[in-house]
Protein backbone atom coordinates (compact mmCIF):
# COMPACT_ATOMS: atom_id res chain seq x y z
CA UNK A 1 0.00 0.00 0.00
CA UNK A 2 1.37 3.42 -0.88
CA UNK A 3 1.71 5.88 1.93
CA UNK A 4 -1.35 8.16 2.05
CA UNK A 5 0.77 11.28 2.44
CA UNK A 6 2.76 10.53 -0.67
CA UNK A 7 -0.29 10.34 -2.96
CA UNK A 8 0.16 12.87 -5.72
CA UNK A 9 -2.46 15.55 -6.41
CA UNK A 10 -3.19 14.00 -9.80
CA UNK A 11 -3.97 10.70 -8.10
CA UNK A 12 -6.22 12.51 -5.60
CA UNK A 13 -8.09 14.22 -8.42
CA UNK A 14 -8.46 10.91 -10.20
CA UNK A 15 -9.88 9.20 -7.10
CA UNK A 16 -12.25 12.10 -6.45
CA UNK A 17 -13.52 12.00 -10.01
CA UNK A 18 -14.11 8.25 -9.66
CA UNK A 19 -16.06 8.74 -6.44
CA UNK A 20 -18.12 11.55 -7.93
CA UNK A 21 -19.02 9.34 -10.87
CA UNK A 22 -20.24 6.52 -8.61
CA UNK A 23 -22.29 8.92 -6.51
CA UNK A 24 -23.85 10.41 -9.65
CA UNK A 25 -24.89 6.98 -10.91
CA UNK A 26 -26.48 6.04 -7.59
CA UNK A 27 -28.29 9.38 -7.49
CA UNK A 28 -29.82 8.82 -10.92
CA UNK A 29 -30.87 5.29 -10.02
CA UNK A 30 -32.86 6.54 -7.03
CA UNK A 31 -34.26 9.51 -8.97
CA UNK A 32 -35.45 7.20 -11.74
CA UNK A 33 -37.40 5.09 -9.23
CA UNK A 34 -38.92 8.16 -7.56
CA UNK A 35 -39.82 9.64 -10.94
CA UNK A 36 -41.47 6.40 -12.08
CA UNK A 37 -43.45 5.91 -8.87
CA UNK A 38 -44.40 9.62 -8.79
CA UNK A 39 -45.61 9.59 -12.39
CA UNK A 40 -47.64 6.43 -11.73
CA UNK A 41 -49.24 7.91 -8.60
CA UNK A 42 -50.05 11.29 -10.18
CA UNK A 43 -51.47 9.87 -13.39
CA UNK A 44 -53.59 7.43 -11.37
CA UNK A 45 -54.92 10.22 -9.17
CA UNK A 46 -55.65 12.51 -12.09
CA UNK A 47 -57.57 9.72 -13.75
CA UNK A 48 -55.22 9.48 -16.75
CA UNK A 49 -54.52 5.87 -15.73
CA UNK A 50 -57.47 3.70 -14.72
CA UNK A 51 -56.48 2.87 -11.17
CA UNK A 52 -58.84 -0.11 -11.13
CA UNK A 53 -56.65 -1.83 -13.71
CA UNK A 54 -53.27 -0.19 -13.12
CA UNK A 55 -53.59 0.41 -9.37
CA UNK A 56 -51.23 2.96 -7.83
CA UNK A 57 -48.23 2.96 -5.47
CA UNK A 58 -50.29 4.31 -2.54
CA UNK A 59 -53.01 1.68 -3.02
CA UNK A 60 -50.39 -1.05 -3.19
CA UNK A 61 -48.74 0.22 -0.02
CA UNK A 62 -52.11 0.36 1.76
CA UNK A 63 -52.87 -3.20 0.70
CA UNK A 64 -49.49 -4.31 1.91
CA UNK A 65 -50.06 -2.83 5.37
CA UNK A 66 -53.52 -4.34 5.52
CA UNK A 67 -52.24 -7.81 4.65
CA UNK A 68 -49.32 -7.48 7.02
CA UNK A 69 -51.63 -6.58 9.92
CA UNK A 70 -54.06 -9.44 9.30
CA UNK A 71 -51.12 -11.86 8.95
CA UNK A 72 -52.10 -13.17 5.50
CA UNK A 73 -49.04 -11.75 3.77
CA UNK A 74 -46.65 -13.41 6.21
CA UNK A 75 -48.35 -16.74 5.54
CA UNK A 76 -48.03 -16.48 1.75
CA UNK A 77 -44.45 -15.22 1.88
CA UNK A 78 -43.33 -17.87 4.35
CA UNK A 79 -44.89 -20.66 2.26
CA UNK A 80 -43.20 -19.48 -0.93
CA UNK A 81 -39.91 -18.87 0.84
CA UNK A 82 -39.90 -22.27 2.57
CA UNK A 83 -40.72 -24.11 -0.64
CA UNK A 84 -38.06 -22.18 -2.55
CA UNK A 85 -35.34 -22.78 0.02
CA UNK A 86 -36.11 -26.50 0.31
CA UNK A 87 -36.15 -26.99 -3.45
CA UNK A 88 -32.98 -24.91 -3.80
CA UNK A 89 -31.16 -26.97 -1.16
CA UNK A 90 -32.27 -30.21 -2.80
CA UNK A 91 -31.27 -28.98 -6.28
CA UNK A 92 -27.82 -28.06 -5.01
CA UNK A 93 -27.20 -31.37 -3.22
CA UNK A 94 -28.78 -33.51 -5.93
CA UNK A 95 -27.00 -31.55 -8.65
CA UNK A 96 -23.58 -32.08 -7.10
CA UNK A 97 -24.36 -35.73 -6.38
CA UNK A 98 -25.51 -36.47 -9.95
CA UNK A 99 -22.59 -34.56 -11.49
CA UNK A 100 -20.15 -36.56 -9.34
CA UNK A 101 -21.79 -39.84 -10.40
CA UNK A 102 -21.56 -38.82 -14.07
CA UNK A 103 -17.90 -37.86 -13.60
CA UNK A 104 -17.07 -41.17 -11.92
CA UNK A 105 -18.78 -43.20 -14.67
CA UNK A 106 -17.91 -41.60 -18.03
CA UNK A 107 -19.74 -44.30 -19.94
CA UNK A 108 -22.95 -43.61 -18.01
CA UNK A 109 -22.59 -39.91 -18.79
CA UNK A 110 -22.15 -40.64 -22.51
CA UNK A 111 -25.32 -42.76 -22.44
CA UNK A 112 -27.35 -40.15 -20.57
CA UNK A 113 -26.03 -37.04 -22.30
CA UNK A 114 -28.72 -36.69 -25.04
CA UNK A 115 -31.50 -37.22 -22.50
CA UNK A 116 -30.08 -34.58 -20.18
CA UNK A 117 -29.75 -32.12 -23.04
CA UNK A 118 -33.35 -32.69 -24.13
CA UNK A 119 -34.68 -32.38 -20.58
CA UNK A 120 -32.62 -29.24 -20.05
CA UNK A 121 -33.84 -27.54 -23.23
CA UNK A 122 -37.48 -28.37 -22.48
CA UNK A 123 -39.38 -25.31 -21.16
CA UNK A 124 -39.58 -26.41 -17.53
CA UNK A 125 -42.95 -24.84 -16.86
CA UNK A 126 -44.37 -27.54 -19.16
CA UNK A 127 -43.66 -30.19 -16.55
CA UNK A 128 -45.47 -28.51 -13.65
CA UNK A 129 -49.10 -29.33 -14.69
CA UNK A 130 -48.09 -32.94 -15.27
CA UNK A 131 -46.49 -33.15 -11.85
CA UNK A 132 -49.65 -31.76 -10.22
CA UNK A 133 -51.76 -34.43 -11.93
CA UNK A 134 -49.34 -37.20 -11.04
CA UNK A 135 -48.46 -36.23 -7.50
CA UNK A 136 -51.48 -34.25 -6.34
CA UNK A 137 -51.58 -30.62 -5.32
CA UNK A 138 -49.55 -30.42 -2.17
CA UNK A 139 -46.35 -28.83 -0.96
CA UNK A 140 -44.24 -31.83 -2.01
CA UNK A 141 -45.37 -31.45 -5.61
CA UNK A 142 -44.63 -27.73 -5.61
CA UNK A 143 -41.12 -28.41 -4.31
CA UNK A 144 -40.59 -31.06 -6.98
CA UNK A 145 -41.80 -28.58 -9.60
CA UNK A 146 -39.16 -26.16 -8.29
CA UNK A 147 -36.51 -28.86 -8.51
CA UNK A 148 -37.55 -29.87 -12.03
CA UNK A 149 -36.92 -26.38 -13.32
CA UNK A 150 -33.36 -26.12 -12.02
CA UNK A 151 -31.93 -29.61 -11.73
CA UNK A 152 -31.01 -30.50 -15.32
CA UNK A 153 -29.14 -27.28 -15.95
CA UNK A 154 -27.38 -27.64 -12.62
CA UNK A 155 -26.22 -31.19 -13.38
CA UNK A 156 -25.04 -30.30 -16.88
CA UNK A 157 -23.19 -27.18 -15.75
CA UNK A 158 -21.49 -28.89 -12.84
CA UNK A 159 -20.56 -31.95 -14.88
CA UNK A 160 -19.09 -29.82 -17.66
CA UNK A 161 -17.15 -27.87 -15.04
CA UNK A 162 -15.82 -31.06 -13.45
CA UNK A 163 -14.64 -32.28 -16.87
CA UNK A 164 -12.85 -29.01 -17.57
CA UNK A 165 -10.55 -29.41 -14.57
CA UNK A 166 -6.92 -29.06 -15.66
CA UNK A 167 -5.88 -32.59 -16.74
CA UNK A 168 -2.37 -31.89 -15.46
CA UNK A 169 -3.75 -31.43 -11.96
CA UNK A 170 -5.34 -34.86 -12.23
CA UNK A 171 -2.04 -36.21 -13.56
CA UNK A 172 -0.32 -34.75 -10.51
CA UNK A 173 -2.65 -36.77 -8.28
CA UNK A 174 -1.85 -39.88 -10.31
CA UNK A 175 1.89 -39.31 -10.06
CA UNK A 176 1.52 -38.99 -6.30
CA UNK A 177 -0.11 -42.43 -6.33
CA UNK A 178 -3.72 -41.29 -6.03
CA UNK A 179 -6.82 -42.92 -7.50
CA UNK A 180 -10.08 -41.48 -8.79
CA UNK A 181 -11.44 -40.90 -5.30
CA UNK A 182 -8.37 -38.84 -4.40
CA UNK A 183 -8.76 -36.86 -7.62
CA UNK A 184 -12.39 -36.15 -6.73
CA UNK A 185 -11.78 -35.14 -3.14
CA UNK A 186 -8.44 -33.37 -3.50
CA UNK A 187 -8.91 -31.67 -6.88
CA UNK A 188 -12.32 -31.76 -8.55
CA UNK A 189 -14.49 -30.70 -5.61
CA UNK A 190 -12.25 -28.00 -4.09
CA UNK A 191 -11.44 -26.62 -7.54
CA UNK A 192 -15.16 -26.46 -8.34
CA UNK A 193 -16.29 -24.43 -5.33
CA UNK A 194 -16.45 -21.17 -7.34
CA UNK A 195 -18.41 -23.00 -10.05
CA UNK A 196 -20.78 -24.52 -7.48
CA UNK A 197 -21.41 -21.07 -6.04
CA UNK A 198 -22.18 -19.56 -9.43
CA UNK A 199 -24.48 -22.48 -10.29
CA UNK A 200 -26.21 -21.88 -6.94
CA UNK A 201 -26.75 -18.27 -7.91
CA UNK A 202 -28.61 -19.36 -11.03
CA UNK A 203 -30.48 -22.12 -9.20
CA UNK A 204 -32.00 -19.94 -6.51
CA UNK A 205 -33.74 -17.86 -9.19
CA UNK A 206 -34.83 -20.93 -11.16
CA UNK A 207 -36.18 -22.62 -8.02
CA UNK A 208 -38.26 -19.54 -7.28
CA UNK A 209 -39.66 -19.63 -10.85
CA UNK A 210 -40.59 -23.30 -10.46
CA UNK A 211 -42.23 -22.71 -7.09
CA UNK A 212 -44.31 -19.78 -8.34
CA UNK A 213 -45.47 -21.77 -11.40
CA UNK A 214 -46.32 -24.70 -9.14
CA UNK A 215 -48.26 -22.47 -6.76
CA UNK A 216 -50.13 -20.89 -9.63
CA UNK A 217 -51.58 -24.17 -10.82
CA UNK A 218 -51.76 -26.34 -7.77
CA UNK A 219 -51.81 -24.58 -4.46
CA UNK A 220 -54.04 -22.71 -2.03
CA UNK A 221 -51.27 -20.59 -0.56
CA UNK A 222 -48.07 -18.82 -1.50
CA UNK A 223 -47.37 -15.77 -3.67
CA UNK A 224 -47.98 -17.66 -6.92
CA UNK A 225 -51.44 -18.59 -5.66
CA UNK A 226 -52.00 -15.00 -4.55
CA UNK A 227 -51.20 -13.70 -8.06
CA UNK A 228 -53.54 -16.16 -9.82
CA UNK A 229 -56.31 -15.75 -7.25
CA UNK A 230 -56.26 -11.96 -7.38
CA UNK A 231 -56.26 -11.98 -11.19
CA UNK A 232 -59.37 -14.18 -11.12
CA UNK A 233 -61.20 -11.83 -8.76
CA UNK A 234 -59.76 -8.74 -10.51
CA UNK A 235 -57.91 -7.53 -7.43
CA UNK A 236 -55.08 -5.95 -9.39
CA UNK A 237 -53.66 -4.08 -6.43
CA UNK A 238 -53.09 -7.37 -4.60
CA UNK A 239 -51.64 -8.92 -7.71
CA UNK A 240 -49.12 -6.15 -8.34
CA UNK A 241 -48.21 -6.15 -4.66
CA UNK A 242 -47.50 -9.89 -4.84
CA UNK A 243 -45.29 -9.32 -7.87
CA UNK A 244 -43.39 -6.54 -6.08
CA UNK A 245 -42.82 -8.81 -3.09
CA UNK A 246 -41.61 -11.60 -5.40
CA UNK A 247 -39.13 -9.09 -6.83
CA UNK A 248 -37.87 -8.26 -3.36
CA UNK A 249 -37.57 -11.95 -2.40
CA UNK A 250 -35.67 -12.72 -5.62
CA UNK A 251 -33.22 -9.89 -5.03
CA UNK A 252 -32.66 -10.85 -1.38
CA UNK A 253 -32.07 -14.54 -2.15
CA UNK A 254 -29.69 -13.73 -5.00
CA UNK A 255 -27.93 -11.17 -2.85
CA UNK A 256 -27.43 -13.71 -0.10
CA UNK A 257 -25.72 -16.21 -2.42
CA UNK A 258 -23.63 -13.41 -3.96
CA UNK A 259 -22.48 -12.44 -0.50
CA UNK A 260 -21.52 -16.04 0.19
CA UNK A 261 -19.58 -16.12 -3.08
CA UNK A 262 -17.79 -12.86 -2.34
CA UNK A 263 -16.85 -14.08 1.11
CA UNK A 264 -15.43 -17.29 -0.32
CA UNK A 265 -13.47 -15.59 -3.09
CA UNK A 266 -12.05 -13.07 -0.65
CA UNK A 267 -10.85 -15.81 1.67
CA UNK A 268 -9.51 -18.24 -0.89
CA UNK A 269 -8.37 -16.35 -3.96
CA UNK B 1 30.20 -51.24 -10.26
CA UNK B 2 26.97 -51.15 -8.21
CA UNK B 3 23.58 -52.30 -9.40
CA UNK B 4 21.60 -49.93 -11.62
CA UNK B 5 18.57 -48.31 -9.99
CA UNK B 6 16.71 -48.26 -13.28
CA UNK B 7 17.12 -50.52 -16.28
CA UNK B 8 15.30 -49.71 -19.48
CA UNK B 9 15.34 -52.72 -21.79
CA UNK B 10 14.25 -52.46 -25.37
CA UNK B 11 11.15 -50.41 -24.60
CA UNK B 12 8.69 -49.39 -27.33
CA UNK B 13 5.41 -47.51 -27.20
CA UNK B 14 2.71 -46.71 -29.73
CA UNK B 15 -0.17 -44.24 -29.43
CA UNK B 16 -3.54 -45.37 -30.68
CA UNK B 17 -6.11 -42.86 -31.87
CA UNK B 18 -9.06 -43.03 -34.25
CA UNK B 19 -6.94 -41.54 -37.00
CA UNK B 20 -4.39 -44.32 -36.70
CA UNK B 21 -1.42 -45.38 -34.68
CA UNK B 22 1.66 -43.33 -33.99
CA UNK B 23 4.81 -45.08 -32.90
CA UNK B 24 6.33 -42.84 -30.21
CA UNK B 25 9.25 -44.80 -28.79
CA UNK B 26 11.25 -47.55 -30.43
CA UNK B 27 13.62 -49.94 -28.70
CA UNK B 28 14.90 -47.65 -25.94
CA UNK B 29 17.58 -49.14 -23.71
CA UNK B 30 19.77 -47.59 -21.02
CA UNK B 31 20.48 -47.77 -17.29
CA UNK B 32 20.59 -45.24 -14.50
CA UNK B 33 22.77 -45.77 -11.42
CA UNK B 34 22.02 -44.58 -7.88
CA UNK B 35 22.90 -40.93 -7.34
CA UNK B 36 23.18 -40.23 -11.03
CA UNK B 37 21.60 -37.23 -12.74
CA UNK B 38 20.57 -38.11 -16.26
CA UNK B 39 19.13 -35.69 -18.80
CA UNK B 40 17.14 -36.73 -21.84
CA UNK B 41 17.15 -34.27 -24.71
CA UNK B 42 15.45 -34.54 -28.04
CA UNK B 43 13.44 -32.60 -30.57
CA UNK B 44 10.04 -31.50 -29.34
CA UNK B 45 7.30 -34.06 -29.74
CA UNK B 46 9.75 -36.95 -29.88
CA UNK B 47 8.14 -38.84 -27.03
CA UNK B 48 10.27 -37.72 -24.08
CA UNK B 49 7.29 -36.99 -21.87
CA UNK B 50 5.64 -40.24 -22.94
CA UNK B 51 8.74 -41.98 -21.72
CA UNK B 52 8.51 -40.34 -18.28
CA UNK B 53 4.80 -41.19 -18.03
CA UNK B 54 5.83 -44.77 -18.64
CA UNK B 55 8.52 -44.69 -15.95
CA UNK B 56 5.94 -43.33 -13.54
CA UNK B 57 3.56 -46.18 -14.33
CA UNK B 58 0.93 -43.96 -15.98
CA UNK B 59 1.48 -45.76 -19.29
CA UNK B 60 2.49 -49.34 -19.97
CA UNK B 61 5.19 -50.08 -22.55
CA UNK B 62 3.92 -52.01 -25.57
CA UNK B 63 7.17 -53.98 -25.68
CA UNK B 64 10.22 -54.23 -23.51
CA UNK B 65 10.89 -54.10 -19.81
CA UNK B 66 11.40 -51.50 -17.13
CA UNK B 67 13.28 -52.74 -14.06
CA UNK B 68 13.67 -50.83 -10.82
CA UNK B 69 16.35 -52.31 -8.56
CA UNK B 70 16.02 -55.48 -10.61
CA UNK B 71 12.23 -55.93 -10.23
CA UNK B 72 9.65 -55.06 -12.88
CA UNK B 73 8.15 -51.59 -12.48
CA UNK B 74 4.61 -52.77 -11.73
CA UNK B 75 5.79 -54.99 -8.86
CA UNK B 76 8.50 -52.73 -7.53
CA UNK B 77 8.10 -50.83 -4.29
CA UNK B 78 10.69 -48.26 -5.30
CA UNK B 79 9.31 -44.78 -4.78
CA UNK B 80 9.19 -42.51 -7.80
CA UNK B 81 8.68 -38.75 -7.64
CA UNK B 82 7.42 -36.86 -10.66
CA UNK B 83 7.80 -33.13 -11.16
CA UNK B 84 5.59 -31.68 -13.86
CA UNK B 85 6.09 -28.67 -16.13
CA UNK B 86 3.94 -26.42 -14.02
CA UNK B 87 3.97 -26.41 -10.24
CA UNK B 88 0.21 -27.08 -9.89
CA UNK B 89 0.17 -25.89 -6.30
CA UNK B 90 -3.45 -25.81 -5.20
CA UNK B 91 -4.70 -22.31 -4.50
CA UNK B 92 -7.20 -23.61 -1.92
CA UNK B 93 -4.41 -24.99 0.23
CA UNK B 94 -1.60 -23.26 2.07
CA UNK B 95 1.97 -23.98 1.02
CA UNK B 96 2.41 -26.33 3.96
CA UNK B 97 -0.74 -28.30 3.24
CA UNK B 98 0.22 -28.42 -0.45
CA UNK B 99 3.47 -30.05 0.66
CA UNK B 100 1.49 -32.74 2.49
CA UNK B 101 -0.66 -33.62 -0.56
CA UNK B 102 1.34 -36.68 -1.61
CA UNK B 103 1.65 -37.93 1.97
CA UNK B 104 -2.12 -37.54 2.45
CA UNK B 105 -2.86 -39.50 -0.71
CA UNK B 106 -0.48 -42.29 0.25
CA UNK B 107 -1.78 -42.19 3.84
CA UNK B 108 1.68 -41.59 5.20
CA UNK B 109 1.10 -38.43 7.23
CA UNK B 110 3.10 -39.22 10.37
CA UNK B 111 4.80 -36.87 12.82
CA UNK B 112 8.17 -37.89 11.31
CA UNK B 113 6.96 -37.18 7.77
CA UNK B 114 5.66 -33.78 8.88
CA UNK B 115 9.01 -33.06 10.53
CA UNK B 116 10.74 -34.03 7.28
CA UNK B 117 8.54 -31.58 5.33
CA UNK B 118 9.17 -28.82 7.84
CA UNK B 119 12.92 -29.45 7.60
CA UNK B 120 12.79 -29.28 3.82
CA UNK B 121 10.82 -26.02 3.97
CA UNK B 122 13.32 -24.63 6.45
CA UNK B 123 16.39 -25.76 4.50
CA UNK B 124 15.12 -24.30 1.27
CA UNK B 125 13.87 -20.97 2.57
CA UNK B 126 10.13 -21.52 2.40
CA UNK B 127 9.38 -22.03 6.10
CA UNK B 128 8.20 -18.48 6.61
CA UNK B 129 5.78 -18.94 3.69
CA UNK B 130 4.29 -22.16 5.05
CA UNK B 131 0.94 -20.50 5.79
CA UNK B 132 0.88 -18.44 2.59
CA UNK B 133 -1.24 -19.07 -0.47
CA UNK B 134 0.66 -20.23 -3.58
CA UNK B 135 -0.27 -17.00 -5.41
CA UNK B 136 1.77 -15.04 -2.86
CA UNK B 137 4.97 -16.77 -4.00
CA UNK B 138 7.17 -15.93 -6.98
CA UNK B 139 7.45 -18.35 -9.89
CA UNK B 140 10.82 -19.58 -8.72
CA UNK B 141 9.67 -20.17 -5.16
CA UNK B 142 6.60 -22.02 -6.41
CA UNK B 143 8.76 -24.38 -8.44
CA UNK B 144 10.92 -24.95 -5.38
CA UNK B 145 7.76 -25.69 -3.39
CA UNK B 146 6.71 -28.18 -6.09
CA UNK B 147 10.08 -29.91 -5.70
CA UNK B 148 9.65 -30.10 -1.93
CA UNK B 149 6.18 -31.58 -2.43
CA UNK B 150 7.86 -34.31 -4.50
CA UNK B 151 10.76 -34.76 -2.07
CA UNK B 152 8.33 -35.06 0.85
CA UNK B 153 7.59 -38.60 -0.32
CA UNK B 154 11.30 -39.37 -0.14
CA UNK B 155 11.47 -40.78 -3.69
CA UNK B 156 14.33 -43.03 -4.78
CA UNK B 157 14.03 -41.76 -8.31
CA UNK B 158 13.03 -38.25 -9.36
CA UNK B 159 11.50 -37.59 -12.77
CA UNK B 160 11.54 -34.00 -14.00
CA UNK B 161 9.45 -33.17 -17.05
CA UNK B 162 10.75 -29.82 -18.34
CA UNK B 163 10.15 -28.34 -14.90
CA UNK B 164 11.51 -24.92 -15.88
CA UNK B 165 9.94 -24.42 -19.28
CA UNK B 166 7.03 -22.38 -17.90
CA UNK B 167 9.41 -19.81 -16.37
CA UNK B 168 10.97 -16.80 -18.05
CA UNK B 169 14.63 -17.09 -19.03
CA UNK B 170 16.07 -15.16 -16.09
CA UNK B 171 14.09 -17.15 -13.53
CA UNK B 172 14.80 -20.37 -15.39
CA UNK B 173 18.54 -19.98 -14.93
CA UNK B 174 18.33 -19.29 -11.21
CA UNK B 175 15.62 -21.87 -10.52
CA UNK B 176 17.53 -24.47 -12.55
CA UNK B 177 20.59 -23.74 -10.45
CA UNK B 178 18.52 -23.88 -7.30
CA UNK B 179 16.71 -27.14 -8.08
CA UNK B 180 19.86 -28.80 -9.44
CA UNK B 181 21.75 -27.94 -6.28
CA UNK B 182 18.95 -29.19 -4.02
CA UNK B 183 18.73 -32.51 -5.87
CA UNK B 184 22.49 -33.03 -5.61
CA UNK B 185 22.53 -32.09 -1.95
CA UNK B 186 19.72 -34.55 -1.20
CA UNK B 187 21.70 -37.19 -3.10
CA UNK B 188 18.74 -38.08 -5.32
CA UNK B 189 18.81 -40.03 -8.55
CA UNK B 190 17.10 -37.97 -11.19
CA UNK B 191 16.00 -38.07 -14.81
CA UNK B 192 15.43 -34.67 -16.39
CA UNK B 193 13.59 -34.33 -19.67
CA UNK B 194 14.28 -31.08 -21.51
CA UNK B 195 14.70 -29.57 -24.95
CA UNK B 196 17.13 -27.02 -23.57
CA UNK B 197 20.64 -28.28 -24.33
CA UNK B 198 22.40 -25.93 -21.93
CA UNK B 199 20.07 -26.93 -19.12
CA UNK B 200 20.88 -30.59 -19.78
CA UNK B 201 24.66 -30.05 -19.89
CA UNK B 202 24.69 -27.83 -16.81
CA UNK B 203 22.74 -30.24 -14.63
CA UNK B 204 23.40 -33.78 -15.79
CA UNK B 205 26.10 -36.41 -15.37
CA UNK B 206 24.95 -38.02 -18.57
CA UNK B 207 22.92 -36.75 -21.48
CA UNK B 208 20.82 -39.20 -23.48
CA UNK B 209 19.86 -37.93 -26.90
CA UNK B 210 16.55 -39.10 -28.34
CA UNK B 211 16.02 -39.02 -32.11
CA UNK B 212 12.97 -37.73 -33.93
CA UNK B 213 9.77 -39.70 -33.49
CA UNK B 214 9.64 -42.66 -33.17
CA UNK B 215 12.43 -41.96 -30.73
CA UNK B 216 15.41 -44.24 -30.25
CA UNK B 217 18.55 -43.55 -28.23
CA UNK B 218 20.71 -41.74 -30.72
CA UNK B 219 23.66 -41.17 -28.45
CA UNK B 220 24.67 -41.11 -24.79
CA UNK B 221 27.22 -38.51 -23.75
CA UNK B 222 29.00 -38.53 -20.39
CA UNK B 223 29.40 -35.06 -18.97
CA UNK B 224 32.53 -34.54 -16.88
CA UNK B 225 33.65 -31.25 -15.44
CA UNK B 226 36.98 -30.64 -13.75
CA UNK B 227 35.52 -28.53 -10.94
CA UNK B 228 35.33 -29.95 -7.41
CA UNK B 229 31.86 -28.81 -6.37
CA UNK B 230 29.47 -28.88 -9.24
CA UNK B 231 26.50 -26.57 -9.47
CA UNK B 232 24.53 -25.86 -12.65
CA UNK B 233 25.65 -22.23 -12.64
CA UNK B 234 29.34 -23.11 -12.22
CA UNK B 235 28.99 -25.71 -14.97
CA UNK B 236 27.72 -23.09 -17.38
CA UNK B 237 30.95 -21.12 -16.85
CA UNK B 238 33.27 -24.11 -17.16
CA UNK B 239 35.43 -24.33 -20.30
CA UNK B 240 34.11 -27.82 -21.13
CA UNK B 241 30.53 -26.53 -21.30
CA UNK B 242 30.77 -25.23 -24.84
CA UNK B 243 32.28 -28.45 -26.16
CA UNK B 244 29.47 -30.54 -24.75
CA UNK B 245 26.89 -28.08 -25.96
CA UNK B 246 28.21 -28.19 -29.51
CA UNK B 247 28.47 -31.95 -29.51
CA UNK B 248 24.81 -32.34 -28.52
CA UNK B 249 23.75 -29.57 -30.88
CA UNK B 250 25.38 -31.41 -33.80
CA UNK B 251 23.80 -34.70 -32.78
CA UNK B 252 20.34 -33.17 -32.68
CA UNK B 253 20.78 -31.61 -36.08
CA UNK B 254 22.06 -34.70 -37.86
CA UNK B 255 18.63 -35.88 -38.85
CA UNK B 256 16.80 -32.58 -38.73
Amino acid sequence: MPDLHSVSTEQKHYLQAQKRNIRLIQCFRILLLIFFLGLWEITARLGILDSFIYSSPSQILDMMFKMISDGSLAKHVSVTLTETLISFALVTLLGIFCAVILWIFPRLSSILEPYLVVLNSLPKSALAPLLIVWLGSNMKTIIIAGISVAIFGAVLNLYTGFCETDPDKLKLIQTLGGNKKDALIKVILPASVPLILSVMKVNIGLSLIGIVIGEMIGSKQGLGYLIIYSSQVFQLTTMIMAIVILCIIAVLLYGFISLLEKYYLKRHC
Amino acid sequence: MNLPLLQVKNVSYTYHTKAGETPALSHISFSVFPGEFVAIVGPSGCGKSTFLDMLCGLLKPAFGELLLNGTPLSMSNTNIGYMLQKDHLFEWRTIYSNMLLGLEIQRRVTPEAKKHVENLLENYGLYKFRNSKPSQLSGGMRQRAALIRTLALDPDLLLLDEPFSALDYQTRLSVGDDIGTIIRREGKTAILVTHDISEAVSMADRVIIFSNRPAFVQKIIDIKFSMTERTPMASRNAPEFKTYFNEIWKELNVHA
